[in-house]
This record gives structure tokens, sequence and C-alpha cells, in this order.
């Protein structure tokens, strides 16, 4: 392994004579949306080889965990993957039920999975402008940013916060929805409906969005597998991976939707994947909607919880893939050791596959459907 | 009719009846400069501020709207805030070449407003080569970029500037062969004529399909020339963070900026006035009333009507498509805009010869 100082000497030394230059994409770069260090060997602008280096927003949040109790160590959680902190949330809450022993009540579990499917449109919103920005096109950000700000209202009324929502705990949700959720619902369903055409016209039937995208970034079925990619990256390669289908938890099982998937494998694959996803994700929501059924919306727990001696593994989908949780309990209040397993690891490890011989303007386009969240990967 | 030209000759015979000649010909040249300069600053200006606002429209948002009125004076602050900043010069540039970039930038842009006529007889210098002069001018600014890339010791400017170069060579090929078109119909280079000869009609209309092709390919390429988005690959911010001018801070980045919009501005007025009849008004054929009645309109109205009518689209693109990746640039140019515009020339040529444009 290279130590730090070295890889910057190197990269700044920069053969030229040689043909190859090699430059420093990030930590700071407006193209890897966080803290992403990318030291790129070019020849010319041809990609040759491509080296993530990680660890600068590392918080140990698996260490942290050790140390706070099973109803704390979930709202760090958030921190994680912070466009889908229900989803995190919602992964953890399900472990520790496995090892409660708990049945959470059908209110609960219909409240999770709006929640989730509502965090799930609005992840891909913010990664549909962010990927466009990448492409040197700013205003669909706006677009998105309009849809999503509509949802992050309705996070805000039921869970008082827009980001780090913390609504789910083991056995239930922390509150009851609020009065207005459902109207409120409801119209952005109608409103992302009439509104999502606009990307068609602006983004998806684009010329030049096609022809920077199609045929760049392939990734194989194969490798898609090899790699561990999940989620859109894999489903856009041909692979069934789709949690809520292949492993369904709460009532995934008795709902009506599709598992997306393309076979083409490139980045426009990825980008229909993600954009048909979210029109799957509003048929749930409508489906569910009308049918939230009374009762609590939270499961009757001790105080303070303690998983007996043993080993328990919870699987969800988020936005960017499958998110895993494995806790190892010595049967204390506080987990012996937690690990979590991150979509956008898996992913970014591909990275270097699918960018080499591309163009530098490819990485970007590639790096955009990736959509890599930085403290997903790092934590 | 109002005409600019009274107020230009009014100055002239004063000034030769107060003076020796050539006191008056340093006045004259005095005066000149500082209506350019003050062209030059009020343009920056205005086309920043106006780039703000389209963008904010097109992005449903309001733009800037805290300084001034409605926001009018957030250029003015801002070019406040540039010149106070420090310009910084990176340890290892090349001192010389780092520094004169920017004014190599500038100043071609100012050269290019020479030739310009803003209205009847309201021209800095109507020489007799003047659309072969914008054209050969026009292609100096590579080397400003190119010196700023190079000086900068950024392997990010080092890209953008090699874009660039590539990118500006080869989109002046397809400018140029689309300016030739017009020149083939006018029948001659000097900006005057080309606009006197619009009289009955501007040539995007009398010159058939075949100048509404050049029309179409020139704004392409110019877009492409001042490198801006769909074509900004010089300065792709996604892709080399600034591309060319990524080390440049203060008035020196001011100078680039500035030189961006009043290229913008320029290419822009160079359109309006082959194709578009400069500060001609809207005249139709023999419909001797309806030309009387736009004739009421100053020249000058018209001019900068039309360019800024340009100028909007040019933004329009900019907040609307994504970037080209390199290869794709040059395949445009190369495999489709070359060849079409040859084609084209070809087209006119043979209208011009038999005489059947309007």
């Amino acid at each position: 392994m290279y130590s730090e100082t070295q890889i910057l000497k190197e990269a700044s030394a920069g053969d030229i004579d040689g043909g190859e230059l090699v430059i420093n994409v990030g930590p700071q770069h407006p193209a890897t949306h966080g803290v992403l260090h990318l030291v790129i060997t070019l020849q010319g602008e041809t990609i040759k080889k491509i080296e993530p280096h990680l660890g600068y927003i590392h918080r140990s949040i698996e260490k942290m965990c050790e140390s706070l109790s099973y109803r704390q160590f979930i709202y760090v959680t958030s921190r994680m993957d912070y466009l889908s902190a229900h989803i995190n949330n919602h992964a953890c809450a399900l472990c520790v039920e496995k090892g409660l022993q708990v049945e959470v009540p059908p209110r609960a579990k219909v409240i999770r999975v709006l929640m989730d499917e509502l965090t799930r449109i609005a992840s891909h919103e913010l990664w549909l402008g962010a990927m466009a920005m990448d492409l040197g096109a700013f205003t669909p950000f706006f677009y998105a940013f309009r849809e999503r700000e509509a949802i992050n209202e309705i996070m805000e009324e039921t869970c008082g916060a827009r980001l780090t929502m913390n609504y789910m705990v083991p056995g239930g949700v922390m509150f009851d929805l609020h009065p207005n959720f459902q109207k409120k619902v409801k119209a952005f369903i109608t409103q992302f409906k009439k509104k999502v055409v606009e990307f068609d016209d602006l983004v998806t039937n684009n010329i030049i969005f096609q022809n920077r995208m199609k045929g760049i970034g392939v990734l194989s079925k194969e490798d898609a597998i090899s790699y561990g990619c999940t989620g859109p990256v894999a489903r856009a390669s041909g692979v069934h991976c789709d949690i809520r289908k292949i492993y369904p938890y709460e009532i995934y099982d008795q709902l009506e939707f599709d598992e997306i998937t393309e076979s083409a494998g490139d980045s426009f694959a990825r980008y229909m994947v993600r954009v048909r996803e979210m029109h799957q994700s509003a048929k749930i929501i409508e489906q569910l909607i009308d049918n939230i059924p009374e009762g609590d919306y939270q499961a009757k727990t001790k105080a303070v919880l303690k998983l007996p001696k043993g080993e328990f593994y919870s699987r969800v989908e988020t936005a960017r893939g499958e998110l895993g949780v494995y806790i190892v309990s010595e049967g204390g209040t506080t987990p012996y050791r937690i690990k979590f397993r991150s979509p956008g690891f898996s992913n970014l490890s591909a990275l270097d596959h699918i960018a080499r011989g591309g163009k530098i303007g490819d990485l970007m386009a590639t790096m955009g459907t990736l959509d890599l969240v930085i403290p997903d990967i790092d934590r | 009719m109002f005409s600019l030209e009274s107020i230009t000759n009014a100055v002239q015979d004063w000034l030769n009846a107060n003076f020796s000649p050539m006191w008056a010909l340093i006045i004259q040249c005095a005066i000149v400069i500082l209506l350019a300069m003050g062209l030059f600053a009020t343009l920056g200006l205005v086309l920043v501020l106006m780039e703000r606002k389209v963008a904010a429209h097109m992005q449903i948002r309001l733009g800037p709207n805290r300084v001034g009125p409605k926001g009018m004076f957030q250029t003015a602050a801002d070019t406040l805030k540039l010149i106070m900043k420090e310009g910084l010069t990176p340890e290892g540039a090349d001192k010389l070449l780092f520094n004169l970039a920017p004014f190599v930038v500038m100043i071609v842009s100012m050269l290019l407003l020479a030739p310009l006529a803003f209205s009847n007889g309201f021209q800095l210098w109507d020489l007799n080569i003047g659309v072969l002069f914008i054209s050969a001018v026009s292609s100096v600014s590579v080397i400003g970029i190119l010196m700023a890339g190079w000086a900068s010791n950024n392997k990010y400017s080092l890209l953008g500037a090699m874009r660039s170069g590539a990118q500006i060579v080869s989109y002046e090929l397809s400018a140029g062969l689309s300016i030739i078109s017009i020149v083939v119909l006018a029948g001659s280079l000097q900006i005057s004529d080309i606009i006197n000869s619009q009289q009955d009609g501007w040539w995007i209309f009398k010159g058939h399909i075949p100048a509404i092709i050049s029309f179409v390919i020139f704004i392409i390429a110019v877009t492409a020339e001042t490198n801006r988005a769909p074509f900004d690959l010089a300065e792709a911010e996604s892709e080399l963070t600034a591309g060319f001018h990524t080390e440049y801070s203060g008035m020196k980045f001011a100078l680039f900026f500035l030189a961006e919009y009043i290229n913008i501005f320029i290419a822009c007025a160079i359109g309006a006035t082959l194709f578009l009849g400069g500060w001609m008004p809207l005249h139709i054929g023999h419909w001797q009333a309806f030309n009387h009645v736009m004739d009421y309109i100053p020249g000058v109205v018209w001019f900068f009507g039309k360019t800024f009518f340009l100028i909007f689209v040019i933004m329009w693109f900019r907040w609307t498509f994504p970037r080209l990746r390199i290869d794709q640039l040059l395949n445009l140019e190369w495999k489709y805009l070359l060849p079409i515009s040859l084609f084209n020339l070809l087209l006119v040529t043979l209208i011009a010869i038999m005489g059947w444009h309007f």
C-alpha cells in the first residue's frame, strides 16, 4: 500500500514525457459530490487507471455503535447514507426486532413502507439532478429539487426533520402520522406524475444526453455479480437483486410492483432503471396511501432493550442497493460488534473497471450513474 | 430619420474647427477609447446580470434580487469584490505568461469591436476587409487561452486549454464558411456594404434555405468558439473544475470572465449584422409604407435588439443542454458541420451567380 504523501508526490510528478498524466480528482472536486479522492492516470484524455482513495469522511460509525444502546445506535445510521436515512433506520430496526422477537403492528409496517418509498423517490430525484449537473446541465437540478422539496415537507411534518429523520425505532415508528400526511402525499403523487414528463423532455430524450450515456461505462452481468454491485447498478446489468422481491420484508410481498431490470448495463440503462423505479415507488405509495390500517404505531417494548446472545442479520433495499446490518450480541444492552454492508462501497469498486478506456467526461457520467454517496462508502 | 451620424459629424466638425488636425485626431482617439471602454464595462455588467436573470427564470428561481432594485447592482458589487481580491500567481507558474494571458484574451475582444456598426455611420473603423478582420482576429484569443493553461502549471488548466485549442481551431472553419456565404451573397467584405445590401430584406430571408442553414451553423460555431455550454469543455466545471482559468483569481479572473461575455456580444453582433441586417430596420421588398414605419425605430435599437435576442438564444442553450464530450464535439464539427457548410457554400454561390435571391 502507498502512503498518502507518496501518492500525492507521484501524482504531482506526472510523467508527461511518457504521455501519461496523473491527476487528483478530489478530495474537493465538483464531480465527486463529497470528499472522494480519485487518482486518475490519463493518456491524453483517455483514462488508463482509476484509484479511489477513501477515508476522508470516516467517522467510525460501526465502532461508535458498539457503545450505544439498541435504541440509540439507530440514530447514528441516519448519517451514513444521508439520502435514505429512513431506510438505514429501517434496516437497523428490523435487525433489532429480529433479536427481540417483536411483532410490529400493521399500521407501523405500512407507515414504514410508505416512508421508505418516499425516501426512494426523493433520493432518485436528487441523483437525477446531480447526475445531470455532472453532464453539464444545471437546470434539471432545480427541477429535481422542486419535487424533492415536496417530500421533505411531508417528512418534516411527520418526523420533525428533513434529512436525518430518525423516525424508525425498534417495534415500529416514533410518532403517528401527521393529520395532513395522506392529503399531502396524494397531492405530491399527482404533481410528480405530471412533472416527471418534464425530465423526459429535458433529459431523457435529449440527443446530447443519450450520446453521452449510451454504450458508456458498460458493466456486464458477470462483473456486476463479482464486484458485489447491488441496487439499480446491478439491475441495469440484468441481475435480479431487488431485496424487496427476493427476501421480502415488512409487507412488500403483498404489494404489486415490478422489479426493474435492464440488460444493456451502460450508463443509460442505469439511468433508466432509476427513472422507472421512481414510477414503481409511486405505484406502491398509491396502493398504500388509502389503506393505512388503524391501530398502534409502535409495539410495546421494554425501556432498556437487551438482545439475546447471538448473531442477527437484516437486509433492505435502499435507493442505492442492498444495505445489510449485522449485529453480534453478547446479551448486553449494547451490540458487541456491528457491521454495515453498504451498497456504495461495492458499487464504487466497479468504477475502475467500467471507466477505463473512456474519456474524462465519461468518467463523470459513469460516476454520476453509480449514485455514490460518500458518507455511505466511508461510514 | 434619426441617426447617430449627425452627432459624430457634429463632433468632428467642431474638433476640426477648434484644433489643429493632429490634435483633432488625438482627441477623437481619446473619445473613441473612452466610449469603447465604457461600452465594455457596461456590457460586462449588463450581460452577467442578464445571464443570471435568464438562468434564474429557466430554473424556477428569482436570481439576484438584493443589491439595488431587483438586484440591478449585483454585478457592480461583484466587480468591486473582484477588484479588491488578491490576484494570486501560483508557485511554479510562468509569471510573465500567466499575467499576460488575460490581457491577450481581453485585447482580442477589444480589437473585435472596431468594425462593428452600431448604427448608420456609427462605426469605429469601416475597413474594407471588415469580415476578414473579424475572422482573423477572433482566432487569436485561443493563444491567450493556451498561454493561460500552460503557464498555470496546473494539469486541469492544461487539459482545459488543449481542449479549447482543438475546439476553437475546428469551429473557426464552420464559422468562417458560414460568414463567407453571406460575403458571397453581399459581394463585399466591408461591414457597411453588407448592411446596405440588406436594404430590401435581411439575408436570412433573402437567401432562401441556404442562408438559414448558414445562420444555424454560425450560431452553433460561435457558441463553440466562445466556449459556451453545451461546448464549454474548456472550463467544464464538473470535469476540470474551471479549466484553463482554474488558477486565476481577482481581477485576472474577472478579465477572462468579462472577455467571455464580450466575445458572446461580439459573436452575436456579427451574426446580427451578417444575417439579420445589423442596424437595418425590418424591410420587406417594396412595401414602402411598412418600411417607412419601421424606419422610425432608430438603428441602435434594431442593432441591440437583434444582438440581445441572439445572446438570449445562446444563454438558452447553456441552461438547457448537457455538455458534449470532447470527441463528440470534434465529430460534430468535422463529420457534420464542415461538410454541410462546404456544400451549403456551393448552394449559396449558385444562388448568388444565378441571382435567385430576392
